[in-house]
């Protein structure tokens, strides 16, 4: 027997980098950004994480750059805790308790003591921007109790606040109206916009807004795509407004250059549109950056920019519009439709990345490898479409072959489906496209199973269906004289009685295939593709299917839908152990 | 970040013969010219100098044929009886033939009496051929024999009595001067060294040999008797390498390709078939209107000719290559730009980056990446697009339906281009390969120009054709069904096999394109 080791956890990938907008050290040789209760450290040259910062014992919500050590970060989080690192050393050098979920953190040059906090008090939806001076101490951990309070009736995104022209005046937007507080003056003035109920002006809602470092002017986004420029503010009746139009959805972000001579947004459109001189005309593009952008920042220095990506992207821009470096995290797709595989060459993990394509995630360290483009077609961003989606894959023969379905489907009789087999090329390392097959099935593919034993020096997969069949592909010859070629060919069709095929699964030794047909499983001789037995439990759907490894090799598990995991013993095939198990099945 | 990924053009298994170099090669000849002769032509033979005139051997008479005229340049025919097998010498300047009363003739080119007659076969001689070294002459004849002539004297060196039934195809090797092979009607082939006076490898081909064959390195034999073409490896003493049978009727003729790659055969089935002598597969063949009897290449295959059972001799020459027109150039950058850093040598630590290749995008992925659907529909609808390429169309129509904007590129058409539109459904919307986009085109375009409809008759009559199609094909997928349900009773009544999954899954791909239909 093994002796048993004590499990040790590590945690890996997974955690959100554009939860908040990326900071650049004030050199513009680091990139900060969050990373669940994290604080990463990225080099801006080489991709590579320098620090990571830990301590936080919840999400990291939002850091800042020291205004008065350039060497220094601030970071809050939903503990409670505002928290000053030294981000070259990558040390801890305070904490400040403030006791109250912080939902934004923002600094000011004029304001030295204290920083800027979101906090909601009372009701759920209420959030509020306060100041929290920051006591002096010489310890570790102080508390820091003295809020004073700035603005009420806010968004609990940081992207809806900013401060402009040297910190005089703080702008907040949320629904259809913008309140700026002036602090000189400590007034607020709110301007609001014509409301919902007006069909042309349905979607003149806020989501982000910006303010020029020099002067007083205010840029805004809107749902509709809309930026306005805002001027002559602090009087409430000879306010004026210009409209930037090109974007034909919400405008995620918004961000001036440290000049302010450009404007930066970006949205759905995944375009980085940079405004110059604030005029419709005068705009620079810098197409396909793969996903929606979520957040822009610029760096102090002025030349870099970067973008977050809902893909849980960072890229980080020259100032000429031309990306540098990419700083990938683990793409979370909205539906994991192939679970979790590892590649058995490099030993990464594989799932959905992108829309249309395989992720190769090395949990060693914690990196993305590359993306396999499965779809291969153009990406088409627009809400409401019908997208074709990867829903199975499979990896066989020792990583040499990848089978990948993807589907689509508009109408309940129009299902289009695709299956793909790829072959692993040894001198470009990567997956090249060997054989497309349309409609592979009439109905959805419910499973996908490569034979890996090693006597079959054939390679075979096998595919279940709803459309009540499986079939057997196996690998043909099809080289002439003029050129060499292999192919999958469908070898073998079977069916029992019309039942949906469920799932399939190999034996260890590849000498058994079992299918399963709704409650019922059927055992196949894979030499001359036979009945061989059925076994019926009449306890509900099979989900899954597994033989026994090694000395367990006489039996087969499978799952039912209603949480029962029956074991039959092949050697006596009708003798049949059953254990009741309630599994609780989480999706997968 | 990554470009514009191009619109995958669904492509489908191409019927029919495919298209390889083979079939290009073979295909680039003219339509033949046909030249009556009077009688079977028995043997076509090539000279092998220029300007390679080739002999005919048909009746009493051997004709002599430029390389483009359909008239004999030259006539021989001073025989008795039938002649036979006029060969040319390696030089192009003597002929030999046989004939029906056992004599063996010798011409000049130029001259019309022949230069010598070889008397001694008592029977019919079908074949005879020049050793390699110019000198003599092998012959074999209907009386089982095959003698040796000497040229300069005109006399009989060797006999050889070895076969025992009609001598019939022979062939002398081209580097050796004392080997020749000879194949009979008692279904051997033998070789004979003139030598040792007697046959020094000896095969069974099966079948009466009808024509024998040396490769030019002399390594192979190749033979054709019944419907067997056989290919022998002389080296290991006569093993037999491959037996093609390809053929429906006996194989009459061999012939090798000028590049030794490829082998002929023709047959009395009325085809030619051409292998690849290294994989010995049939890559090509060709039809006649008649048995073939006899066939020949010139030199570099700029002509077939193939002499039939009816007299016919068939001329087919090679296809002029197409001259390039010289067309009007675009002014080039200047000199010194190409040798500008060619005289630069590559350092052992450079890197050599190549300059990346330029993707060239389809006039329609242009206009897609742009957006402009209408503009990308209007040019897949060209007329040169719908009929040689109506699988561009149908895949631009499912991307755009996949962008959700089949509708806009659809709507605000006048009647011509809507037209077009129907058109294009007319030809391919009952082509199950295409129905399932087509059909959703369809809908829409009744969705949108049902309130204009009545307006214009062209567009009218269209819409009527579309649904007679439709109703057409609703009554054919009826019938289908009708005969599957027949079929169905048929298999029921017999006895049940394990085979009956596979037809199960048939006749669902029939219920699935009534499905679509309907």
């Amino acid at each position: 027997m093994v002796e048993e080791e004590s499990v040790r956890v590590v945690r890996c990938g997974g955690s959100e980098l554009n939860f908040r907008r990326a900071v650049f050290s004030a050199d513009s040789k680091y990139i900060f950004c969050v990373s669940g209760d994290f604080v990463k450290v990225h080099s801006t040259a080489t991709e590579e994480c320098v620090h990571i910062l830990q301590g936080h014992r919840n999400l990291v919500t939002g850091i800042q750059l020291n205004p008065n050590n350039h060497l220094q970060l601030y970071s809050c989080s939903f503990d409670g805790t505002v928290k000053l690192w030294d981000y070259v050393d990558g040390i801890l050098i305070k904490t400040f308790v403030v006791g109250l979920k912080l939902h934004a953190l923002f600094t000011l040059p004029s304001a030295e003591d204290s920083v800027f906090v979101i906090i909601n008090k009372e009701k759920p939806d209420v959030f509020q921007l306060v100041s929290v001076k920051l006591p002096k101490s010489s310890s570790q951990e102080i508390e820091a109790k003295e809020l004073s309070f700035v603005l009420d009736y806010i968004n609990q995104s940081p992207k809806c606040i900013a401060f402009g022209n040297e910190g005089e005046y703080v702008a907040a937007v949320r629904d259809f109206y913008l309140s700026v507080y002036f602090f000189k003056k400590k007034t607020t003035s709110r301007f609001t916009l014509s409301s919902s109920r007006n069909k042309k002006h349905a979607k003149n809602n806020f989501t982000c807004v910006a303010c020029h470092p020099k002067e007083d002017c205010i840029a805004t986004g809107h749902k509709d795509g809309k930026i306005r420029l805002w001027r002559n503010f602090d009087d409430d009746k000879k306010y004026t407004y210009t409209c930037l139009h090109w974007h034909h959805d919400m405008v995620m972000d918004l961000a001036f250059s440290v000049t302010g001579t450009s404007l930066l947004s970006g949205g759905r459109e995944s375009v980085l549109v940079e405004w110059r001189d604030a005029t419709e005309k005068n705009k620079e593009f810098l197409p396909r950056l793969g996903a929606t952008i979520e957040h822009i920042s610029v760096s102090p220095a002025g030349d870099l920019f970067c973008t977050s990506h809902s893909d849980n992207k960072i890229i980080v821009i020259h100032r000429n519009l031309e990306a540098s470096a990419v700083i990938q995290g683990l793409v979370k797709d909205s539906n994991i439709f192939t679970g979790l595989m590892v590649d058995p060459r490099t030993k990464a993990l594989v799932l959905n990345g992108k829309p249309g394509h395989l992720q190769f995630y090395s949990l060693q360290h914690d990196k993305q490898l590359y993306n396999l483009d499965i779809i291969q077609q153009e990406y088409i961003n627009d809400y409401g479409l019908i997208q074709i989606e990867l829903t199975k894959a499979a990896f066989g023969c020792y990583g040499n072959w990848l089978a990948t379905v993807e589907q689509r489907q508009e109408k309940e009789t129009e299902l289009e489906l695709q299956m793909k087999l790829w072959m692993y090329n040894k001198k470009t390392q990567g997956f090249v496209l060997n054989t497309k097959v349309n409609m592979p099935h009439e109905d959805h593919i419910t499973a996908l199973c490569f034979c890996n034993a090693e006597k079959f020096e054939n390679p075979t997969l096998v595919t279940s269906s709803k459309d009540g069949h499986f079939k057997v592909w196996i690998l043909t010859d099809d080289s002439d004289i003029y050129k060499k070629a292999v192919g999958w060919t469908c070898d073998f069709v079977g069916s029992y009685h019309k039942y949906q095929a469920t799932n399939c699964c190999f034996s260890e030794d590849g000498s058994l295939l079992a299918v399963s047909f709704e409650e019922i499983v059927t055992i196949w001789d894979s030499e001359t593709w036979e009945l061989k037995c059925t076994f019926c439990q009449r306890a509900g759907k099979i989900r899954h299917l597994c033989f026994g490894r090694l000395t367990c090799s006489k039996y087969l598990l499978g799952a039912t839908e209603n949480g029962i995991l029956c074991c039959w013993n092949l050697l006596s095939c009708a003798c049949k152990i059953l254990f009741y198990y309630k599994v609780i099945w989480q999706s997968i | 970040m990554a470009g514009y990924k191009p619109v995958a053009i669904q492509t489908y298994p191409v019927l029919g013969e495919k298209i390889t170099q083979d079939t290009l090669y073979w295909n680039n000849y003219k339509t033949p010219v046909q030249i009556k002769e009077f009688g079977a032509v028995s043997k076509v033979d090539f000279s092998p100098q220029p300007p390679y005139n080739y002999a005919v051997t048909a009746s009493s008479r051997i004709h002599i044929y430029g390389r483009y005229s359909q008239e004999p340049i030259k006539t021989f025919s001073r025989f008795k009886d039938t002649a036979y097998c006029a060969t040319f010498r390696q030089d192009g300047r003597l002929l030999v033939a046989g004939s029906e009363d056992g004599g063996v003739q010798l011409f000049d080119i130029t001259g019309r009496a022949p230069l010598r007659h070889f008397e001694g076969h008592t029977k019919a001689v079908h074949t005879v051929d020049f050793t390699a070294d110019k000198y003599h002459v092998v012959s074999g004849a209907d009386d089982y024999t095959v003698k040796l002539w000497d040229i300069p004297n005109s006399k009989e060196i060797l006999t050889f009595k070895e076969h025992s039934d009609y001598v019939r195809c022979g062939c002398a090797s081209k580097l050796n001067p004392d080997l020749f092979v000879t194949g009979s009607y008692d279904h051997t082939l033998k070789m004979f060294d003139a030598r040792t006076n007697k046959s020094v490898i000896s095969v069974e081909h099966g079948q009466p040999v009808e024509s024998v064959l040396l490769f030019p390195s002399g390594g192979l034999l190749v033979s054709a008797g019944g419907r067997y073409v056989k290919i022998w490896d002389v080296l290991k003493g006569g093993q037999l390498l491959v037996s093609l049978k390809n053929h429906h009727k006996t194989v009459t003729c061999l012939y090798l390709s000028s590049s030794g790659q490829r082998l002929l055969s023709g047959s009395l089935d009325r085809k030619v078939k051409i292998y690849s002598t290294t994989s010995y597969k049939v890559v090509h063949s060709f039809d006649y209107a008649a048995s073939i009897l006899s066939l020949a290449l010139a030199h570099e295959d700029e002509t077939i000719v193939v002499g039939m059972t009816n007299g016919i001799l068939s001329v087919k020459h090679r296809k002029s290559e197409a001259k390039k027109d010289s067309l009007p150039r675009r002014r080039r950058p200047a000199y010194r730009t190409f040798i500008k850093g060619k005289n630069y040598m590559r350092q052992r630590d450079d890197i050599l980056i190549n300059r990346p290749s330029k993707k060239h995008l389809e006039l329609y992925d242009r206009d897609l990446k742009n957006f402009r659907v209408s503009k990308a529909l209007d040019r897949v609808l060209e007329p040169s697009c719908t009929i040689k390429t109506p699988e561009i169309t149908v895949s631009i129509i499912k991307e755009l339906n996949r962008r959700g904007v089949l509708a806009n590129a659809l709507a605000g058409r006048d009647e011509k281009e809507i037209s077009r539109v129907l058109n294009f459904l007319i030809r391919n919307l009952s082509q199950p390969r295409f129905a399932p986009v087509l059909i959703n085109a369809a809908e829409i375009i009744i969705d949108i120009y049902l309130p204009v409809i009545g307006q214009s008759p062209v567009v009218d009559k269209k819409f009527l054709l579309l649904q007679g199609l439709v109703e057409k094909e609703i009554d054919y997928q009826r019938e289908l069904l009708e005969t599957l349900g027949m079929m169905d009773m048929l298999f029921a009544t017999m006895t049940r096999k394990e085979s009956t999954s596979v037809w199960q899954h048939a006749s669902d791909g029939f219920l699935e394109n009534k499905k679509v239909e309907s």
